[in-house]
C-alpha cells in the first residue's frame, strides 16, 4: 500500500520530500567531528563542578566534614536557601508525591545522590576537593528488592507513607469466563534494571548575563521547554529569565528528557559565585547514579483454548521505580502504562491486570526508549510461545488467531487502545516466510554438526506514538501536549528557516522536516535551516519523547509551511497582476495563467524592494508560525513482527544469533533511509536488554556493575544486519499519513530473542524467563535440568 | 574520573629509570601502555606518588632470538606482536594469541611487560607464557633475576616484583616441531576480559604436555606434567584421552565451588585440547 499524500501544497513527487532517501544534512558536521556539544563549549572564566555523592543507599546524614581551605568552594543543602526540590506529581488517585533534594537535606535514599558541590578551575581540582569532603553517615537498611519492598515490615524509602508504594494502577473486566480454559500457563517473568547510555553522557553549563538579567543553561536535553518549566519551579525565576540551549546531543533515549538536581545546582551556583560553571557527567556517575530503566516483574496467567484462541489474561506486575519521581515523566509512568498496553494487538474477551510502581533505594527509574513496551512484549510474548507450545500449535499459529486483522481497523482494543492502522498479520506471514520456519524445524531434526542448538522465534510490538492532550491530561503529570507550534520564515534570499521546539539528537530531523518543507513549498532541502534546541528562539514544546516529532513537528511544519505559501500566493499574485485564486505554488514558484515567480523573487521584493509591492499588499510578511494536531491525538499505532533464528552453546550458555528478520510498518515514511538507521539503533539496544545488559544491586543497594568492563554493552560484533522490510499502512489521521517508529526496534528483539531461545532448549527442559539471557543463566539451567532428570542416587 | 594528583618521571634508560625508582618518595607505580593503569588511575582506584612510564626506554622494546629462545623486552606491544614484528618461535600461537587481546585501540599501546606486571587473572599473556613456558627476567638496582611465569603471579593483582623492581623482559622457549598448541577463551562478547581460559602445549612424541586452566581470579591453575588429566599417558591420541572429571576436580580443589563455573572452565580446557590435536 502507497502513501496517499496530501496534495494540497500541489508540489510533485519528488527525490526530496516526502518518501526520499535523502542523506542526512547534520551528519556533515557530525561525521566530520565539527559537531558542537555541551563538553565544546568554551566561556571565559569557566569553572568545574564535580559532586560529593552518596556511597551509601539509604542513611540518615549526620554531618558533612568540610576540610576549613575548601569552606568557599564547597556546598550543602545548607546554603540552597529557598530552592524548591523536584516534585513529578501524577493526576491518578492514590499516587504518593516524592521530593527529590537538590543536594541531599537529612537522608539519603540511593547510592550516588548528590550531598555537596565543588567548584574549582578543572574538574581534576575539584574531584580532589570532592575527595577531601568526609560524610558523617548513619546506615539504614535498605530497600533493594521491589517484590520484599511490598511486603509488610520493609524498611521505608519515605517513612510518611506508611509503605513503599507509589502508585496501584489496575484494570479490572469480569476474567470468570476464562478460567474453565482447556490451557492455562502462569510465569513469573522479569527484565533487569538497566542503564541507559548514550554516546554522551549528560552536561551542563550554567552562565547568567546581566544584560538580559537571563540565566543561560547549555544543557544536553530532548526538552529544552520542559526543562526551563521545571528549573522555573525550582529556583522561583520567572520564565523569561531562563533560556535554556540544548546544542549537538549525542543521543538520548529518555535520559535526556529528565529534569537533574545538577541542572538546578549549577543555575544556583552561577548566579551565587558569579562566574560560569560547567558540570560534565562522567561514565561512572552515570552509571551509578543515572539513567536506570526497564526493571519490570510480572506474575502472569494466560488463558487459552486448544486452537490457541485467547480467553483472557490475568497479571500482576511489579515495577521498581527506585528513589524518586523524577520530573516530568513521574514515578508511575512505566507501571500505569503497563496495564493499559498489556494487551497490545491482540484479541481477549477478559481481561485483568493490578500494577505496583515501588520505591526503593535506587535511582529513579526512568523512561527508555519503549518506556513500559518492551517489558510488557517481552512478557506476553514469551507466554504466547509458551501457550502454543502447550496447544502443540507453532507460534505464528496462535499469534495468527489472535491478531487484531486489518478489516477491523481502527480497532478499538480491550483497554480501549485505539489501532489507526495497519495490517498485522501480514506482517507476521512475512517475517515467518523470511526467516523460513519449516526449514529451521527441519534443520533441528537434523541437530548441529557442532552440537549447538538452534531456536526460533517471534515477537510482535506495536508502538503508540504522539499520544497527545486527551492521553496526557489522564496521567496529570507536570507535562500535557497540546498544539505542536513551528515558525516558517522566508530568508531575503529564498531560503527557509523552520524554528521548532522539539529535538533532534539523532533522529534526523533536520532532514526529514526540510523534506517536509520541500514537498510543501519546493524549497531545496539544502537551502532549509532547522532551528532547534534553544527556547529563546523556538515554540513551546513538550520536545523530543515518544516518538511524536514527525507526527506532530512534521505535522506543525507543514502547516507553518502551507501558511507561508499562502501568504506568498497573496504577494505573487499582485506581483503578477492577477486574481489571487488563480495562482498555485508549484516548484518554488507563485505561477499564474500568464507567468510565475519564484518564493526567491517573492522574498527579494517583500524585504528588500518593498518599493515594488502595490499599496494594497497583504502586510502578514513571509514568516508564519502554526499550531498543529493530528484528526484525533489518541495516537499513531505502527508495528513490526520480528524473527530471529539462534544457536545455543549447551555447554558455555552463549547465545548467537545467526539471522534476523523485521518487517516494519511505520505508516508513510518521510525518510526510509533514517527510519532504517532507526530500526537498526533500536535493534542494538533491544539485542543489549536481550542479552547483555543488568545493573544487579548487592542488598546494601550498592549497583555492582559500574564500569563498562561490567556492565557489557553490545558492540558492532554483536549486532547482526537484520533483513529489513517495510509496510507503509498510512495514519488516517495524520499529516502525509506518517506515525511515529523511533523506539519500536528496541521493543521487540528481547522477546523474539527470549522465544528463540526457548525454543532452542525446549528439548532439555529449560525455559529462560529473565533479561538479559546470560550464558550463566542459560548454563544454570540447564545443569539444574539435566539435575533433575538424574535418578536420585 | 580524573586521577589524584601524582609526580611522573619518563626516564630514557634503564639506569635512570631505576634511579627515578628509588629516589621517589611514596608510592611508585610503573606504567608500562597505561591500559590497565590509566582507568585505574582515573577511577582513583590507585593513587601513586609517583608515576614512572618506561614507554621511553628503547632498551625494553628490544626483541631477539638468543640460543633456543625469544627474548621479548617489556615494552614490546601487543600490536607488534600481531602485526608480526616479532619473530614467531611459537608457530602463530603468540600472534593469534595477541591478535584477540581486547581491541585494536588496546593492543597498540598495551604491552606485554605491563599485562604480565599488572597480573589480572583474565588476562590473555599469564596464561598463555604459562603455557608456553617462559622465564621472566626481573630488574632491580641489586641486578637482574629471572623468574619462571609458573611461579611468577601470585593471586589477583599480586606477583613476584618486589618495590624497586622492574619485568625487564619475556623469554620465551622455541616451541618443538612435534609441539602441538590450544588456546581457548570465553568471553560474552568481542574484546571483553576472559571468564575462562584454557592453554595447553601438549608434545604427543615426548609423551608431555603443559596445560594451563586461567581467569580463575586467582593464579592461573598450571599443571606441569599434565598427564593425569589424559589418563595417566600422553600420546597421539590425547584428545580422546582428555578425562573432563580431572580438571573438574582440580578446579574444585582449587576452591571453585559454582558448578556452572567449572563447567565452563573444563569445556573451554576441552576445546583448548580439541585445537591442539585438530
Amino acid at each position: 500500500m502507497r502513501n496517499e499524500r496530501d496534495l494540497s501544497s500541489a508540489a510533485p513527487a519528488s527525490k526530496q520530500g516526502v518518501g526520499a532517501r535523502v542523506p542526512r544534512k547534520e551528519d556533515d558536521r557530525l561525521m566530520r567531528g565539527r559537531g558542537q556539544f555541551v563538553g565544546d563549549i568554551r566561556l571565559a572564566g569557566l569553572q568545574d563542578v564535580a559532586f560529593v555523592r552518596s556511597p551509601l543507599a539509604h542513611a540518615r546524614i549526620r554531618a558533612i566534614h568540610i576540610p576549613e581551605r575548601y569552606r568557599d568552594v564547597v556546598f550543602t543543602s545548607a546554603d540552597l536557601v529557598g530552592i524548591k526540590p523536584i516534585r513529578a506529581i501524577t493526576g491518578l488517585a492514590g499516587f504518593k508525591p516524592s521530593d527529590q533534594p537538590i543536594l541531599a537535606t537529612d537522608k539519603i535514599r540511593q547510592v550516588g545522590e548528590l550531598v555537596a558541590m565543588c567548584v574549582a578551575p578543572t574538574r581534576a581540582e575539584a574531584e580532589d576537593i570532592a575527595a577531601s569532603v568526609t560524610l558523617d553517615l548513619e546506615e539504614l537498611p535498605a530497600v533493594y528488592d521491589m517484590l520484599k519492598a511490598r511486603e509488610p515490615g520493609s524498611p521505608l524509602v519515605h517513612e510518611h507513607w506508611g509503605d513503599n508504594v507509589f502508585l496501584e494502577s489496575f484494570f479490572e473486566l469480569d476474567i470468570s469466563s476464562a478460567l474453565d480454559a482447556p490451557i492455562k500457563v502462569t510465569r513469573e517473568i522479569s527484565t533487569a534494571r538497566q542503564c541507559m547510555s548514550p554516546l554522551e553522557g549528560r552536561g551542563v553549563i550554567a552562565t547568567f548575563d546581566h544584560r538580559l538579567d537571563q540565566l543561560t543553561l547549555y544543557t544536553g536535553s530532548q526538552m529544552p521547554h520542559i526543562v526551563r518549566n521545571g528549573l522555573s519551579d525550582c529556583l522561583e525565576m520567572d520564565q523569561g529569565q531562563i533560556r535554556i540551549v540544548s546544542p549537538d546531543v549525542g543521543g538520548g533515549f529518555g535520559h535526556k528528557g529528565i529534569l537533574l538536581p545538577e541542572e538546578v545546582c549549577l543555575s544556583w551556583l552561577t548566579m551565587k559565585r558569579g562566574f560560569p560553571v560547567r558540570w560534565i557527567e562522567d561514565r561512572r556517575e552515570h552509571l551509578v547514579a543515572a539513567a536506570n530503566c526497564r526493571e519490570h516483574h510480572y506474575k502472569i496467567t494466560v488463558y487459552a483454548d486448544h486452537d490457541g484462541t485467547l480467553r483472557g489474561i490475568d497479571c500482576e506486575a511489579t515495577v521498581d521505580s527506585g528513589a524518586y519521581s523524577s520530573y516530568p515523566f513521574s514515578a508511575c509512568l512505566e507501571a500505569a502504562q503497563v496495564v493499559s498496553i498489556l494487551p497490545g494487538p491482540y484479541q481477549m474477551p477478559a481481561y485483568r491486570c493490578r500494577t505496583y510502581s515501588v520505591a526503593t533505594n535506587k535511582c529513579p527509574i526512568l523512561p527508555y526508549r519503549g518506556v513500559a513496551r518492551t517489558g510488557v512484549c517481552f512478557a506476553l510474548e514469551l507466554m504466547l510461545d509458551l501457550v502454543a507450545a502447550e496447544a502443540g500449535l507453532e507460534p505464528g499459529v496462535v499469534r495468527l488467531r489472535n491478531l487484531v486483522r486489518p478489516e477491523q481497523m481502527p480497532f478499538d482494543n480491550i483497554t480501549k487502545k485505539h489501532f489507526d492502522s495497519g495490517d498485522y498479520p501480514e506482517a507476521l506471514r512475512r517475517a515467518v516466510a523470511q526467516i523460513d520456519i519449516d526449514g529451521i524445524r527441519a534443520r533441528q531434526r537434523k541437530g548441529e554438526k557442532d552440537g549447538r542448538l538452534i531456536g526460533v522465534g517471534l515477537s510482535i510490538y506495536c508502538e503508540q506514538a504522539a499520544h497527545g492532550t486527551s492521553v496526557y491530561s489522564g496521567w496529570g503529570i507536570p507535562m500535557v501536549p497540546g498544539h505542536e507550534q513551528a515558525t516558517a520564515r522566508l530568508t531575503p534570499d529564498g531560503g527557509l528557516e523552520l524554528k521548532v521546539g522539539v529535538h533532534s539528537h539523532g533522529q534526523g530531523l533536520e532532514t526529514t522536516l526540510s523534506q517536509v518543507a520541500f514537498e510543501m513549498l519546493g524549497v531545496d532541502v539544502a537551502k532549509v535551516r532547522v532551528v532547534h534546541g534553544d527556547t529563546a528562539m523556538t515554540p513551546y514544546s513538550t520536545g523530543t519523547w515518544g516518538s511524536r516529532c514527525m507526527v506532530m513537528a512534521g505535522g506543525a511544519v507543514a502547516t507553518a509551511c502551507h501558511e507561508l505559501g499562502e501568504r506568498a500566493k497573496k504577494i505573487g499574485a499582485k506581483l503578477l497582476q492577477v486574481d489571487e485564486a488563480s495562482v498555485v505554488l508549484v516548484d518554488g514558484e507563485i505561477r499564474g495563467p500568464n507567468g510565475s515567480v519564484t518564493l526567491k523573487e517573492i522574498a527579494h521584493t517583500w524585504y528588500r524592494r518593498p518599493q515594488d509591492l502595490p499599496g494594497d499588499v497583504d502586510p502578514g510578511g513571509l514568516e508564519a508560525t502554526s499550531g498543529y494536531k493530528p484528526q484525533r491525538d489518541s495516537g499513531t499505532f505502527s508495528y513490526a513482527a520480528h524473527a530471529v533464528t539462534v544457536a545455543v552453546d549447551p555447554d558455555l550458555g552463549d547465545v548467537e544469533i545467526l539471522d534476523y528478520v523485521i518487517v516494519e510498518d511505520g505508516g508513510v515514511l518521510v525518510n526510509p533511509m533514517i527510519v532504517d538507521g532507526q530500526i537498526y539503533g533500536g535493534l542494538a539496544q533491544g539485542i543489549g536488554t536481550a542479552l547483555y545488559e543488568e545493573m544487579p544491586f548487592d542488598r546494601a543497594g550498592q549497583p555492582l556493575n559500574t564500569t563498562l568492563a561490567d556492565y557489557l554493552l553490545p558492540g558492532p560484533t554483536e549486532v547482526p544486519a537484520p533483513w529489513l522490510d517495510h509496510m507503509e499502512t498510512p495514519s488516517p489521521y495524520t499529516k502525509f499519513g506518517v506515525k511515529g517508529i523511533g523506539e519500536g526496534g528496541a521493543i521487540a528483539p528481547p522477546a523474539a530473542i527470549g522465544n528463540a531461545v526457548n525454543d532452542a532448549l525446549r528439548s532439555l527442559g529449560v525455559e529462560m524467563l529473565q533479561s538479559p539471557i546470560t550464558p550463566r543463566r542459560v548454563l544454570q539451567g540447564i545443569l539444574a535440568a539435566r539435575d533433575a532428570e538424574r535418578p536420585a542416587a | 574520573m580524573k586521577p589524584a594528583p601524582f609526580a611522573y618521571e619518563r626516564p630514557r634508560d634503564i639506569a635512570s629509570a631505576l634511579a627515578a625508582m628509588a629516589s621517589s618518595d611514596g608510592v611508585v607505580k610503573i606504567m608500562a601502555g597505561g591500559q590497565s593503569l590509566g582507568p585505574m588511575l582515573n577511577l582513583r582506584l590507585v593513587a601513586p606518588d609517583t608515576i614512572v612510564d618506561i614507554t621511553g626506554l628503547a632498551e625494553l622494546k628490544h626483541v631477539e632470538v638468543a640460543g633456543n629462545e625469544l627474548v621479548i623486552g617489556a615494552c614490546v606491544t601487543h600490536a607488534d606482536i600481531e602485526d608480526g614484528r616479532v619473530p614467531d618461535v611459537t608457530r602463530g600461537a603468540m600472534q593469534r594469541v595477541a591478535s584477540a587481546i581486547a581491541y585494536r585501540a588496546v593492543r597498540n599501546r598495551g604491552t606485554v611487560g605491563g599485562s604480565l606486571s599488572h597480573a589480572d587473572p583474565s588476562a590473555d599473556w599469564v596464561s598463555t607464557f604459562a603455557a608456553l613456558g617462559a622465564t621472566l627476567s626481573l630488574r632491580s638496582a641489586k641486578g637482574v633475576r629471572l623468574i619462571a611465569m609458573k611461579d611468577f603471579m601470585l593471586g589477583a593483582l599480586e606477583s613476584m616484583l618486589q618495590p624497586g623492581e622492574m619485568l625487564e623482559a619475556v623469554r620465551v622457549p622455541v616451541m618443538s616441531a612435534s609441539a602441538r598448541w590450544g588456546y581457548v577463551k570465553s568471553c560474552r562478547k568481542t574484546g571483553e576480559f576472559a571468564h575462562a581460559i584454557g592453554a595447553v602445549l601438549i608434545d604427543p612424541e615426548a609423551g608431555r604436555a603443559r596445560v594451563v586452566i586461567g581467569a580463575v581470579e586467582a593464579a592461573p591453575i598450571i599443571v606441569e606434567n599434565a598427564e593425569e588429566l589424559f589418563g595417566g599417558r600422553i600420546a597421539g591420541d590425547f584428545k580422546t584421552r582428555f578425562d573432563a572429571r580431572v580438571a573438574d576436580s582440580l578446579l574444585a580443589k582449587a576452591g571453585m565451588s559454582d558448578a556452572a563455573d567449572r563447567h565452563i572452565h573444563v569445556t573451554i580446557l576441552r576445546r583448548a585440547v580439541a585445537e591442539a590435536a585438530a
